[in-house]
């Protein structure tokens, strides 16, 4: 076997950039929503996916991914708000949401005859990034450090205590909304090439094994981008080997990563 | 001594409804820097309501002015330090003690490795709280007064006018207690105005400067002695207190 055959295609060296692009982005995202514990609500905003699509085919928009990613930042908008307010249990509402959101979806696709068409929305699939999509990616990766850099410390304060938060002066709405549309971007920007099946597998993952073992803020990022990294790699050379699907592969290797890293649980 | 900015909260008719109840109703009172007052009351009594309502946590009416010495009012932003009850942090979160330091008291992006100075300036603020050995420790295993303590560490700095504390009803051991009310003795010097809920009567009784009684209304107000001995606080606590 040589190890080093796939260099020779285009579409794997895109993919590799797009995995060393794509999965920092995604991991650093992770690791506020998993310290939120917002991972069913990143999973229902990634369903929510196919309702905007479906809407956009409705409506006759042929650039249906922009109709998408509004739908996504209302919907994510929506959630937070039914989040904060507390007026029946979060989970279940946000399931409720999700379902319906789900629902909707297919049943619009459904009038066009047949789903086949939106396989990759599901599915999706990393060898087909073009090296444009690559400056796309690169570009959320540039807003989301940027973003990082300056608001971080706004999101982890809300995280610990919003209330400790709110009399620090920090304005605890306004961050808590900036970080969910900044998750629905970047997850609606992600789902063509990783699936909304797996969207939030790739976002939870690196952060939730990170987790198991970090000590510290700063370990708990370096162990999610490392271990995404490692996993998207690995992942991308496995699934070429072998001739499987890229995607799965990879959330493979993550989960693989979170429970080694379970049972070496800090004590 | 510090010399305090503002001098006085004055908390004009602060009425607080909210699913078609009132949970608090028309309370007034003054607090003054170098003075705790302490806001006690049965369970449900709306003191928590209160304190969210002079953070501006909820939806109010009335009143929450500053004034300085020469009792106008201010009209600058009152710095509040707050501690909680408790925080939302589990056993297993990385969040350290220095991160949430660092996350609350700087600009300092929390995920990068902190600089040396800034984790020098951190301890040595929070040595006075005997808090600076815990600075590497996970937030979500603190012992109920360590994390007391690290709480009010955070709610001093930078130095507030108005230090807001919502004592944990249990969880902290009587020695983590004792700490924990020198470390206040020790900030009523630093001129802030306190306002304390607190469930500890014995406390109250002996250290607080002024107490409200709550019970969605103030039922009564004044110096520890003049509350303690009336029929309202008997009425509300009837053992005393004690137990």
């Amino acid at each position: 076997m040589d190890l080093f055959s796939w260099w020779q295609y285009d579409f794997m060296r895109t993919a590799l950039w797009a995995v060393l692009l794509l999965v920092p982005l995604l991991s650093l995202l992770g690791t506020m929503v998993v310290s939120n514990r917002m991972s069913f609500f990143s999973d229902a905003l990634g369903h929510s996916a196919l309702t905007g699509v479906a809407i956009g085919v409705v409506a006759g928009v042929t650039r249906y991914e922009w109709v998408m990613l509004a739908f996504a930042v209302v919907f994510a908008l929506l959630m937070n708000r039914i989040r904060h307010a507390r007026l029946a249990s979060t989970d279940t509402v946000i399931g409720v949401f999700s379902a319906v959101g789900v629902a909707l979806g297919l049943l619009l696709l459904s009038r066009s005859g047949s789903f086949a068409g939106y396989q990759t929305l599901l599915i999706g699939d990393i060898l087909s990034v073009s090296p444009g999509d690559l400056w796309v990616i690169g570009g959320a990766l540039l807003l989301t450090v940027v973003i990082w850099l300056g608001c971080f410390n706004g999101f982890a304060a809300v995280s610990i205590s919003p209330a400790v938060a709110r009399s620090k002066g920090i304005p605890v709405r306004l961050l808590d909304d900036l970080f969910v549309v900044l998750v629905a971007v970047v997850v609606m920007l992600s789902i063509r090439w990783v699936g909304l099946l797996l969207i939030n597998a790739m976002l939870i993952l690196p952060a939730a094994a990170a987790r198991n073992v970090a000590r510290s803020l700063r370990s708990f990022h370096l162990l999610s981008l490392l271990f995404g990294l490692f996993a998207g790699v690995l992942g991308l050379w496995l699934s070429y080997y072998h001739a499987v699907s890229t995607g799965p592969t990879i959330i493979l290797v993550l989960g693989v990563l979170f429970f080694g890293t379970f049972f070496m649980r800090k004590k | 001594m510090r010399n305090c900015g503002l001098h006085c909260l004055k908390i004009e008719h602060i009425t607080v409804r909210a699913g078609g109840q009132t949970l608090v109703e028309d309370v007034s009172l003054h607090a003054h820097c170098g003075e705790i007052t302490a806001v006690i009351g049965r369970n449900g009594a709306g003191k928590s309501t209160l304190f969210r309502a002079i953070l501006g946590e909820l939806p109010h009416k009335g009143e929450v002015v500053f004034s300085g010495h020469d009792g106008v009012p201010s009209r600058r932003r009152p710095r509040i330090g707050y501690v909680p009850q408790s925080i939302n942090v589990d056993e297993g979160s990385p969040t350290t003690v220095l991160d949430a330091a660092v996350t609350y008291t700087s600009r300092w992006p929390a995920f990068l490795p902190v600089p040396r100075g800034l984790r020098q300036a951190i301890a040595g603020h929070f040595s006075r709280f005997a808090a600076d050995s815990l600075l590497d420790k996970p937030l979500g295993r603190l012992s109920g007064g360590e994390l007391q303590r690290v709480l009010l560490a955070l709610a001093t700095r930078p130095h507030p006018d108005m230090l807001v504390l919502d004592e944990p009803v249990s969880g902290v051991d009587g020695e983590g207690l004792s700490l924990f009310y020198k470390l206040l003795e020790d900030l009523r010097r630093d001129d802030m105005v306190i306002l304390l809920i607190s469930h500890d009567l014995s406390y109250v009784r002996r250290h607080a400067d002024r107490v409200v009684l709550l019970d969605r209304q103030v039922l009564a107000k004044g110096d520890p002695a003049t509350v303690f001995a009336c029929d309202a606080f008997r009425q509300a606590f009837p053992t005393g207190g004690e137990g």
